[in-house]
């Protein structure tokens, strides 16, 4: 097994096919990401939105 | 004493609880399958003969959509499982598969597309096995609208379960689209029985990335089922006792 371009400007280009390439994994991975940080998101905002509550509740 | 763990397994809170040390491990874990995965698959898996460096868009193309399909019988069967025996975590994990098995969906979809243009000449087909995917997106699609339809948490939830249960009827048409109607889209590459129609050099990086990509779904899972089971079980006390801690600054 070895690495199958001759130079990194060759793995970029591909062949022609960089771009097809290239965009695919891009946008695979940007959605993944997101669907990490989205529930993260939604559980901070969860805890400071209770947060908030809890202290008018005292008040 | 049999059924102990089932109804335990029922609980939100211990589900919440249960899971939170796991989300380290799993993160670890999906993050060096897909980074191994996606180098392997990008600079060292050997070039295709007939479509170029393009076919290595298969590495994300099939696991994608391998869970895609995978995600819609979570949650069809977390919907069935919350009719018959009315639990609520059941229904928490459904209400959280779907936008996860949307995305992914999505992603085959998009990745496809991208792979079509090189390889066929075509972005769009309405090829047997692309509609079938178009419809399983419009039925993950159907699950989040209901969710948000109704005012009763308990009928949105029934209303979403009998929804994923009839949409079932679409994951064999796309499993055997590519057999009953050979049109455009090849058949399949990896087969459960007999030998797979592709070499070992580009399958074992294409099995890391599948591994990489159950892994992911496991943790993306397990972080939307965890948000909704505070929101739905914020009048609890064990959830007001996390949110003191959060307000302590502990969490």
């Amino acid at each position: 097994m070895s690495f199958q371009f001759e130079s990194v400007a060759s793995f970029i280009a591909m062949n022609g096919h960089g771009s097809f390439v290239w965009a695919a994994y891009g946008i695979t991975f940007a959605v993944l990401a997101y669907l990490l940080i989205s529930p993260l998101l939604q559980q901070r905002q969860f805890f400071r939105t209770q947060k908030r509550l809890m202290r008018i509740a005292r008040k | 004493m049999a059924w102990q763990w089932f109804h335990r397994l029922g609980s939100p809170r211990w589900f919440y609880e249960k899971t939170q040390p796991w989300l380290a491990w799993l993160a670890l874990l999906t993050l060096v399958l897909l980074v191994v995965g996606s180098t392997w698959a990008l600079g060292f898996a050997p070039v295709e003969a007939k479509q170029g460096n393009s076919y290595r868009i298969i590495y994300i193309h099939v696991p994608a959509s391998f869970l895609a399909l995978a995600g819609y019988y979570i949650m069809a069967v977390s919907g069935a499982v919350g009719l018959i025996w009315k639990m609520k975590l059941p229904y928490m994990v459904m209400k959280s598969a779907a936008p996860i098995g949307a995305a992914l969906t999505f992603v085959a979809l998009i990745t496809g597309s991208i792979w079509g243009k090189p390889t066929w000449g075509t972005w769009w087909e309405w090829d047997a096995r692309i509609t079938s995917m178009l419809l399983l997106l419009f039925l993950y699609l159907g699950i989040i609208a209901l969710q948000q339809a109704f005012h009763s948490r308990d009928t949105a939830d029934k209303a979403s379960a009998i929804l994923a249960l009839v949409g079932t009827v679409n994951i064999p048409i796309i499993y055997k689209s590519v057999d009953w109607w050979y049109t455009l889209h090849q058949p399949a590459t990896l087969k459960f029985i007999g030998e797979s129609a592709i070499h070992s050099s580009m399958l074992y990086p294409l099995l890391v990335m599948i591994a990489g990509f159950y892994c992911f779904y496991a943790l993306a899972l397990l972080l939307y089922t965890r948000a909704e089971i505070l929101r739905r079980e914020h009048r609890t006390q064990w959830v007001a006792d996390l949110v003191g801690k959060f307000a302590k600054g502990v969490q």
